[in-house]
C-alpha cells in the first residue's frame, strides 16, 4: 500500500494553474493541459492563446451557441473574450517563435532531464506522421511546461535520462508537472520542486531512477 | 477599370494547370474554401500539390479532392486526425507523397514565399526527424535550420467580405491561414459571403489588400461545421 495519494487529472491541472502568475500570455496544448483553464486562481488575469489565430480565448460556448468560425486548436468551438483579438497563422507562430508567450503547456510522451522533449510521434513503424504546432511551441514560448503522468500506462517513467522517441525540441521543457511530483529540468538534471504528501524525495528518485536534486 | 469580381468559380479557376501548386487556406473546416475546393475537382486538373495544414476532414473539400487523384503530394502539418481516413488510405497505400511540416514553419515559409525572402533560419525542430538533411547554424549561441519558401501557383482562400479590388477581411479564427496563403501565390482566388463597393470596407480594417488577389467570388453562407456561421 502506498503512503501517498496520486494528483488527480482535476488535483494537477491546479497545480499547475497555481504557477501561472497574474498577467501572463499562455498557450495551453491540446488535452489535459486545456483543464489548466479552468482552475487559474480567482483575481489573476491571464490571456489564452490559440495558435490558430486568438489572443484572449474564454471557454466553450453555451450548447447551441457554437460557432465552427471560432474554434480552438483542437477544433472545439470556443468563445473570445473582451479585449481579444484575432490574426493569422504566421503572427500566431511569431508570437511563439519570438518569445512573445510566457508560458506553454504541453503533455508529453517523454522528457528528459535535461528537458528534451519527445510529444509528437510514438516513432511506430507505418502510424501516419503529424506534428502540428508541437515543435513551434516547444522551442518558443519563454518557459515550456510539461503536464503528464509520471508513468506509462504499462509503468515506465516518463522522465527519463535520454528520450527514446522521436524528439520535439532539444533542451527546451523547464518544468514538469506530474500526477507525483513537480521537477525542474537544469543542464545539469533534475531538481526538485515538489512532491505529493507522504512521497519521499528517497522514494521519488526511486521510482524516476535519475537523481533529483533538492 | 479594376474588377477582380468573377462571375462564378468556374470561371475564376478555369486557368489552373496540371501540376500546380495549389495553397489552400484553412484550419480542419474553419476557414475552409470549400466552394473552391470543389470547383478545382469539376475542373480536373491533376498532378496537383496542396498545402493545407491538414490532409482532409471526413469526405467532403480537401477529403473529396484528395479521393478524386487529383493530389500527388501533400504538404502538411497534421494530416492524421480522427476523421481524415481519406487520406490515411491513399498515404498507407503509397498513393500520395506526404512532406510533413511543423506548423508555424508552414506558415512562415509561405509568408516569406510572398515577402521575397530566399530561406530563413528558424529554430524550430532543430536536433529533430523533420530538420535531417537540412542546413544548421548557429546564431548568437542559438541553433537553427535553414527553411526554404512554399510559393504557390495557386491560392484558394475563404474571406468575409470583400470588394472589387480584391481587399478582403475574415470572420474570426477562420482568417488562419487565409492572409499568408493569399500573398505567396501568383494567383490567388478568395471567396466572400459579402461583396461590397469600393471605399465601404474599412480601410483600418482590411486584412489582406487587393494587392495580393487575383479574382473574389461571392459565395452564399453555409451552415456551421462546413466553417460558416450558424443561420
Amino acid at each position: 500500500m502506498n503512503s501517498y495519494q496520486k494528483r488527480s487529472k482535476t488535483e494537477l491541472a491546479q497545480r499547475v494553474a497555481q504557477d501561472i502568475f497574474d498577467g501572463a500570455y499562455v498557450n495551453l496544448g491540446i488535452g489535459q493541459p486545456t483543464l489548466v483553464a479552468n482552475h487559474l486562481p480567482a483575481g489573476r488575469e491571464v490571456v489564452l492563446h490559440s495558435e490558430n489565430g486568438i489572443l484572449g480565448m474564454g471557454p466553450a460556448p453555451a450548447p447551441g451557441q457554437e460557432d465552427y468560425d471560432l474554434t480552438n486548436a483542437g477544433k472545439q468551438p470556443v468563445t473570445l473574450l473582451p479585449g481579444g483579438s484575432f490574426f493569422h497563422h504566421a503572427d500566431s507562430f511569431a508570437m511563439m517563435r519570438g518569445g512573445h508567450l510566457d508560458i506553454c503547456v504541453l503533455g508529453a510522451f517523454q522528457v528528459s532531464a535535461t528537458g528534451d522533449l519527445a510529444n509528437w510521434s510514438t516513432g511506430e513503424p507505418g502510424a501516419i506522421p503529424a506534428v502540428g504546432g508541437a515543435m513551434d511551441l516547444a522551442v518558443g514560448a519563454k518557459s515550456t511546461w510539461v503536464m503528464m503522468d509520471l508513468l506509462s500506462k504499462t509503468g515506465e517513467c516518463k522522465v527519463v535520462q535520454e528520450c527514446s522517441y522521436p524528439l520535439t525540441g532539444l533542451a527546451c521543457v523547464k518544468r514538469i508537472y506530474t500526477d507525483l511530483c513537480t521537477l525542474e529540468c537544469t543542464p545539469h538534471g533534475l531538481r526538485l520542486i515538489d512532491t505529493v504528501a507522504g512521497l519521499s524525495h528517497a522514494e521519488l528518485q526511486g521510482i524516476v531512477g535519475l537523481p533529483i536534486e533538492l | 477599370m479594376i474588377n477582380k469580381i468573377a462571375d462564378s468559380v468556374a470561371q475564376a479557376l478555369a486557368g489552373v494547370q496540371d501540376g500546380a501548386t495549389v495553397l489552400i487556406g484553412g484550419f480542419g473546416t474553419s476557414g475552409n474554401p470549400i466552394e473552391l475546393i470543389d470547383g478545382l475537382i469539376a475542373h480536373g486538373a491533376r498532378d496537383l500539390t496542396v498545402v493545407n495544414n491538414n490532409a482532409g476532414n471526413g469526405d467532403a473539400g480537401l477529403a473529396a479532392l484528395l479521393k478524386s487523384g487529383q493530389v500527388r503530394k501533400i504538404i502538411c502539418s497534421f494530416p492524421r486526425q480522427a476523421d481524415s481516413w481519406v487520406f490515411d488510405d491513399l498515404y498507407r497505400s503509397g498513393k500520395i507523397e506526404l512532406e510533413l511540416v511543423p506548423q508555424g514553419n508552414l506558415a512562415e515559409r509561405m509568408r516569406a514565399a510572398g515577402a521575397g525572402v530566399g530561406a530563413f533560419f528558424c529554430p524550430t525542430g532543430y536536433g529533430t526527424e523533420l530538420a535531417k538533411g537540412k542546413e544548421t547554424r548557429e546564431i548568437n549561441g542559438r541553433r537553427y535550420v535553414l527553411e526554404y519558401p512554399i510559393h504557390g501557383d495557386v491560392a484558394l482562400v475563404k474571406a468575409e467580405r470583400g470588394d472589387r479590388w480584391g481587399n478582403l477581411s475574415y470572420r474570426m479564427s477562420a482568417r488562419n491561414f487565409g492572409p499568408v496563403c493569399a500573398m505567396a501565390a501568383k494567383y490567388t482566388v478568395a471567396t466572400v459571403h459579402e461583396l461590397v463597393e469600393l471605399g465601404e470596407m474599412d480601410p483600418e480594417a482590411v486584412v489582406t489588400p487587393g494587392i495580393f488577389v487575383s479574382r473574389v467570388v461571392k459565395v452564399p453562407r453555409v451552415a456551421t461545421q462546413a466553417g460558416g456561421i450558424r443561420e
